[in-house]
């Protein structure tokens, strides 16, 4: 108890610092997959997908992003059996972000493909079940998490599966692949408005003081909804069928309308990244302030702070516009097979997915999520060339993140309560 | 660092475009068959034989690109089509180049003179020959109209007539082959026999030109067909 008491202020900044260095190397480099696809296909500018990013990642993860911060914070830990020890709780969480963020640094360092979730998850449970007892992971919680680590790639992939298919049916497959383009793009523009709305408004906002029945929800989501759809309309009649250009590539001119579709997208996929990946860095900070401010009681009920949400989305900008921006430029620059009638089905499929996702409270990989949403438009036979190795890569940065993060947290663990007690 | 992003790792280079510089280049070196066969009427050996250089040397780039194409699709990468499929229509169109090639060549080689009597005839044929090989260009050139509709509907339909058409040319090829033969026949008595049987074997070999072509077309049918 007198630890909290005593070191409580220099714990709180400690965490700050090392959770803001968190959301910082999610802003630096795991934005860059989100907003990648946009400047790969050319519909958005470098700086358009770095303004798009700053002001929806940061709305994300504010708005949306208190579920899994909530999960992250005592969703995996079962806090009943530290009432006691409060101070193991504090030393964990720190542990876990310092272990987290110094991970996150060697394999960006060495440039192997880990995810930021995966190493803040295994941190916890690592320092958890060593450093305490296994009977204070919440097993069940965390065998949900990585249940949702395998299927949420695949639902993405489903998802864009069909939705690259119902572009090939309504568009490129017609006789009039322009005309139709301007028919229907606008209703895929209400659906993404429509999507991020209604996940948004049912499951977060409580934090901001709006509590929304399910009826006002869905009411409210179909007005957005239908604004965004406007403002589509307005963007897109202002696109010409380019009649030279499509005698080179005869869906050159369509794919400028699916580019218009693509910058709303975009917006969707940095809201769902803001609202999942902010957690990784805010949750542990979450639990300490919670922790400290409650003078060392555990089981409190107040709702978390939102200006612990307001640092983690000023980390991830930070991190973005100090480091990202090369980042997405690099990926932009690899991947111009994606064009944006394929593009937006992935991003859609995936923004989707991550938003209802950290609806549930369920931290997933957002770079994971894409993978498998743009496997799924490759299986409608809408990609020309797609390595398969990827997904071996993707099983190695599971096997390897999980006990790197456990093993570097539990170190930590030990020498944090070594330092203060 | 972006090389091992586990996303950026899943967008491999499309084997689609280099396909089609490839058949274009096989394409470039059959076209140099009418200007060559022209100056061997003339019995220009010179002009042919800067002809039969270009057209080996657009053979050699083809084969460069064929192998470019062949390391771009190891059996890891996912396509839209099935990858042997498309590994034989690349087969199949550097064949045009390459029998282009030998024509040139063993009509350089031996001096090969085309009778006066079936010269014009036979630049009939050679031109229909080419024509062939030139559908079947084409065709190819719908291949990166074929992947943004994802191989299905409406293109591959426009895909399917320009296909028919290069078998129309075909046929109208091997009919000129025919007359060739026969007119070749009528005076073959005339020529040293050796001579005539090099000049039945390029005729041959011209309508080899044009079947390789035909073959092409029937490569991508089956690339499309499902």
């Amino acid at each position: 108890m007198n630890i909290i008491a005593q070191y409580g202020d220099i714990i709180v900044i400690l965490a700050c610092v090392f959770g803001f260095f968190m959301a910082w190397g999610v802003g630096a480099n795991d934005v860059a997959n989100a907003m990648g696809t946009s400047v790969g296909s050319k519909a958005l500018t470098l700086k358009q997908a770095i303004m798009i990013a700053i002001v929806f990642e940061f709305a994300g993860a504010y708005l949306a992003g208190g579920a899994v911060t909530a999960t992250i914070r005592k969703g995996i830990i079962d806090p009943s059996l530290l009432a006691s020890t409060p101070e193991l709780l504090i030393f964990g969480m720190m542990a876990a972000l310092l272990a987290a963020a110094i991970w996150l640094l060697v394999a960006t360092f060495f440039g192997w493909p880990v995810s930021t979730t995966h190493t803040i998850v295994g941190a916890i449970v690592g320092f958890a079940a060593v450093g305490i007892s296994p009977d204070a992971v919440n097993w069940g919680k965390v065998a949900k998490i990585v249940a949702s680590w395998v299927v949420s790639p695949i639902t993405a992939g489903l998802m864009a599966f069909f939705l690259f298919r119902s572009v090939q049916r309504l568009v490129l497959d017609s006789a009039t692949p322009f005309r139709n383009a301007q028919k229907y793009v606008p209703g895929y523009i209400f659906l993404v408005g429509f999507i991020i709305s209604m996940v948004t408004f049912t499951k977060g906002l409580k934090h901001i003081g709006l509590d929304l029945s399910f009826g006002s929800s869905a009411l409210i989501s179909f007005g957005l909804a239908f604004i965004t759809m406007v403002i589509g309309k307005i963007m897109l009649n202002r696109i010409k069928e380019d009649k030279e250009a499509d005698k080179d590539y005869h869906f050159s001119s369509v794919e400028k309308l699916f580019g218009v579709l693509m910058m709303f997208t975009a917006c969707a996929m940095a809201f769902a990244h803001g609202s999942n990946d902010v957690a990784n860095a805010v949750g542990p900070i979450a639990a300490v302030v919670g922790i400290v401010s409650a003078g060392g009681e555990v089981m409190q009920k107040s709702v978390m702070p939102s200006w612990i949400l307001l640092l983690g989305g000023a980390g991830i900008v930070t991190g973005l516009v100090m480091y990202g921006h090369k980042v997405i430029a690099t990926v932009g620059k690899n991947i111009t097979e994606l064009t944006p009638s394929r593009g937006f089905a992935a991003t859609l499929a995936a923004a989707s997915t991550v938003v209802f996702a950290s609806g549930t409270g369920l931290p997933i990989s957002t770079t994971h999520t894409l993978v498998g949403a743009v496997l799924g438009v490759g299986l409608a036979r809408g990609l020309a060339a797609l390595n398969l190795k990827v997904v071996g890569t993707i099983f190695i940065s599971w096997v390897v993140t999980l006990p790197a993060g456990a093993g570097l947290s539990i170190m930590f663990f030990f020498m944090f309560k070594g330092i203060f007690s | 660092m972006a090389t091992t992003n586990p996303f950026l790792q899943m967008f491999a280079r499309s084997p689609f475009k280099p396909m089609q510089e490839h058949i274009a280049k096989a394409q470039y070196c059959a076209e140099q068959l009418i200007p060559f066969f022209e100056a061997t009427y003339d019995n220009d050996w010179l002009v042919a034989e800067q002809l039969q250089q270009k057209i080996t040397l657009l053979e050699n780039e083809a084969d460069a690109i064929k192998k470019e194409v062949r390391q771009s699709v190891p059996s890891s990468l996912f396509l839209p089509v099935p990858r042997t499929d498309l590994l034989n229509l690349l087969r199949m169109q550097d064949k045009i180049a390459n029998r282009a090639k030998d024509i040139s060549g063993i009509m350089l080689g031996r001096k090969i003179l085309i009778p006066q009597i079936i010269q014009k005839e036979m630049l009939e044929f050679v031109q229909a020959a080419v024509n062939t090989s030139q559908q079947a260009l084409i065709a190819l050139n719908e291949l990166d109209e074929l992947v943004g509709a994802g191989f299905r509907g409406r293109e591959v339909d426009v895909v399917e007539a320009l296909i028919n058409k290069l078998d129309d040319l075909e046929h109208t090829t091997d009919e000129l082959e025919r007359h060739v033969r026969h007119s070749l026949f009528k005076v073959e008595k005339e020529l040293d026999p050796i001579d005539a049987i090099f000049l039945y074997n390029v005729i041959s070999w011209v309508g080899d030109l044009a079947d390789r072509a035909q073959d092409v077309g029937g490569r991508l049918q089956l690339l499309i067909a499902r």
